[in-house]
């Protein structure tokens, strides 16, 4: 196990240094910031010393070489807009992110499993076709235009939630329900398609024939092995919701990672964008490290 | 060796195969929401092939007397009935028009993301451990990679036209195929018939696109279905941020967020493109369903037997 995870942690930083490069080249050629930073009929003079000061008068590669000294020590460089260390400002983004994901996945893990097993155990039954049908629109549903409609009906016609910012617990709601819903839809059936298999297999009918209870034999021999395919889904999702919920964080003004990620491509803040994406990125290779040693617990056979 | 056996002068009547279109269809009655949706996505398709064809001019021409006019007011003509846009567009003959960005976008994502990440997940899964992991990283690389930044590059460094808006879409789709494909492969590598071509002396191209495609490749036509609907959603997503599709162009996702700013006083400009959006991904969504029963052999009874079953 621990030869494993050594393994995964040298893979995992080869994949970020890759990432780092990419990210560092293709984002320079967005474009040069002087001209967004600067008024229109700043001098030249001036225009050179603005580049100077944020490095960006040297050649790419130096530019390039330069920052990754800094980062081996840690500093991830000065944001451009806001004049503070890129990595505080980061940091500060993702900690709302990472609320944000934490609490909508336990919602959803705790909803969607029981609910889909619940589905599976009479396929094609009422409780199934209702739940299918709903987690299907769901999963179907584009995020922003359920956040929109529900700002229309819940806080501009109804006034019963703020239309957007952080201050309160009512500020959440809107918030974590409208990112609920597509991972919701999706494990739910990702969880109802592994326990029809599960639960058509030879070990749930020899649990049968042994009399053990309907409950154990559901939760414990079929959703066990049912959960193998339930947690990569699961992973997926929670990768998504950490990478930023760009679109959810715009609309409703949500100080979080995504959107500081979208403002700064956008201004050009090309150390805010780095740093933004090395802790995503971390972020997420953590996860999946986490979900392959859960594989391994849950199905003793897989080994590494 | 007796001749008069009776065994073999007994001719017992063979029925002819089912015809492989009327059992599919058979199937596909069988459940009829995915047969509704089925339709429904051959009528979107339409609208998408012949659409920009007829009603471009209807879609296009403004009128400003009838700005955000509401919809099912039946007295103006068809094409006002769901209202109209802050321009006096009519909605219905847009959603209509842009039904073929949209569509093309995510068809086009989808193909050339399951052709890429197809071929990459085969080779992963049967080449060397080198390759295997080389791809895998890269794979990695790609999944970390935010859709976003790479949606902005390309815009700043070409222009933001459908078909860079598919390259966009389908290189961070591409791990989904790779990664599918590649498990997949490792499974059926190991099996008999596999071996058994090996042994025959099959060559590597051989056994990976004769033996090992044809088993691997229904799962992912489902995943691709599956896929197509998500594609559509990030579509709309960059569109309605305003990294994707710009005007004059349209798609559903654009005309989303175009309504934003009536959204108090005049909800359909944004409510009806959704809902288009909505009813088509709901629509894949149950059609993969489907596939995945019909195409599963241990599963596919219970489309076929429905009959039975009441009987």
């Amino acid at each position: 196990m621990l030869k494993f995870l050594g393994k995964r942690a040298v893979a995992s930083g080869i994949s970020l240094v890759g990432l780092i490069l990419l990210v560092f080249f293709l984002s320079r050629l967005t474009g040069d910031p002087t001209g967004l930073y600067l008024p229109l009929d700043a001098s030249e003079e001036a225009r050179a010393q603005f580049r100077a000061i944020h490095g960006l008068d040297k050649p790419l590669y130096v530019q390039f070489f330069h920052y990754m000294g800094d980062l081996v020590r840690l500093d991830f460089g000065e944001s451009i807009r806001r004049s503070e260390p890129a990595i505080d400002v980061v940091l500060r983004g993702f900690a709302w992110t990472l609320q944000l994901a934490v609490i909508t996945m336990t919602l959803v893990v705790a909803l969607a499993i029981p609910l889909g097993s619940l589905a599976a155990y009479h396929v094609g039954g009422v409780f199934d076709r209702i739940a299918t049908f709903f987690s299907l629109i769901g999963a179907s549903a584009p995020d922003f235009w359920i956040a929109i409609v529900a700002i229309v009906v819940f806080s501009v016609t109804l006034g019963w939630v703020p239309t957007s910012g952080t201050g309160s617990i009512w500020h959440w709601i809107l918030p974590v329900t409208v990112l609920f819903i597509r991972p919701f839809g999706l494990i739910l059936q990702v969880v109802r398609g592994a326990m029809i298999t599960a639960l058509s297999s030879a070990y749930v009918k020899t649990a049968r024939a042994k009399g053990i209870k309907n409950n154990a034999i559901i939760f414990v021999h079929a959703l066990r092995n049912a959960l193998l395919p339930v947690i990569t889904v699961i992973g997926d999702q929670a990768a998504a919701l950490l990478n930023g919920a760009v679109v959810v964080e715009t609309i409703f003004g949500f100080p979080g990672v995504g959107k500081l990620m979208i403002d700064s491509i956008l201004q050009r803040d090309f150390t805010v964008v780095m740093a933004a994406i090395m802790v995503t990125a971390m972020a997420i290779f953590l996860m999946n490290i986490v979900i392959d040693v859960l594989y391994s617990i849950l199905d003793p056979r897989i080994r590494y | 060796m007796s001749h008069n056996d009776p065994i073999d002068t007994y001719q017992p009547e063979i029925p002819d195969a089912p015809n492989a279109v009327m059992r599919t269809f058979r199937m596909l009655w069988n459940d009829k929401l995915a047969f509704v949706s089925t339709l429904f996505l051959i009528l979107i398709l339409l609208c998408a092939l012949f659409g920009p064809l007829l009603l471009e001019d209807i879609a296009t021409k403004q009128n400003l007397r009838g700005r955000n006019a509401p919809p099912f007011d039946f007295t103006k003509p068809w094409q006002f009935w769901l209202g109209g846009d802050a321009l006096g567009r009519p909605l219905l003959a847009r959603i209509i028009v842009a039904a073929q960005n949209t569509i093309y976008v995510a068809a086009g994502a989808v193909f050339f993301s399951l052709l890429i990440g197809t071929t990459l997940g085969l080779i992963a899964g049967y080449t060397s451990r080198f390759w295997s992991e080389v791809i895998m990283r890269l794979a990695d690389v790609i999944m970390s990679f935010p859709s976003l930044l790479l949606a902005v590059i390309v815009l700043f460094m070409l222009d933001s036209s459908v078909f860079n808006l598919v390259i966009v879409l389908a290189i961070t789709r591409i791990p989904v195929y790779l990664r599918t494909a590649r498990a997949e492969t490792l499974e059926v590598r190991e099996r008999m018939f596999v071996q058994a071509a090996q042994v025959m002396g099959a060559s590597t191209s051989r056994i990976v696109f004769r033996h090992i495609l044809p088993v691997v490749f229904p799962t992912l036509v489902t995943i691709a279905t599956l896929d197509f609907a998500f594609v559509m959603l990030a579509e709309s997503s960059l569109s309605f941020l305003g990294i994707g599709i710009q005007p004059p162009e349209i798609t559903w996702g654009l005309m989303v967020s175009q309504g934003r700013p009536y959204l108090t006083t005049a909800w359909w400009l944004s409510f009806w493109p959704g809902l288009a959006i909505i009813l088509t991904t709901l629509s894949l969504n149950l059609l993969s369903n489907w596939m995945r029963t019909a195409l599963d052999p241990a599963q596919r009874w219970r489309l076929e037997n429905v009959r039975k079953k009441n009987g």
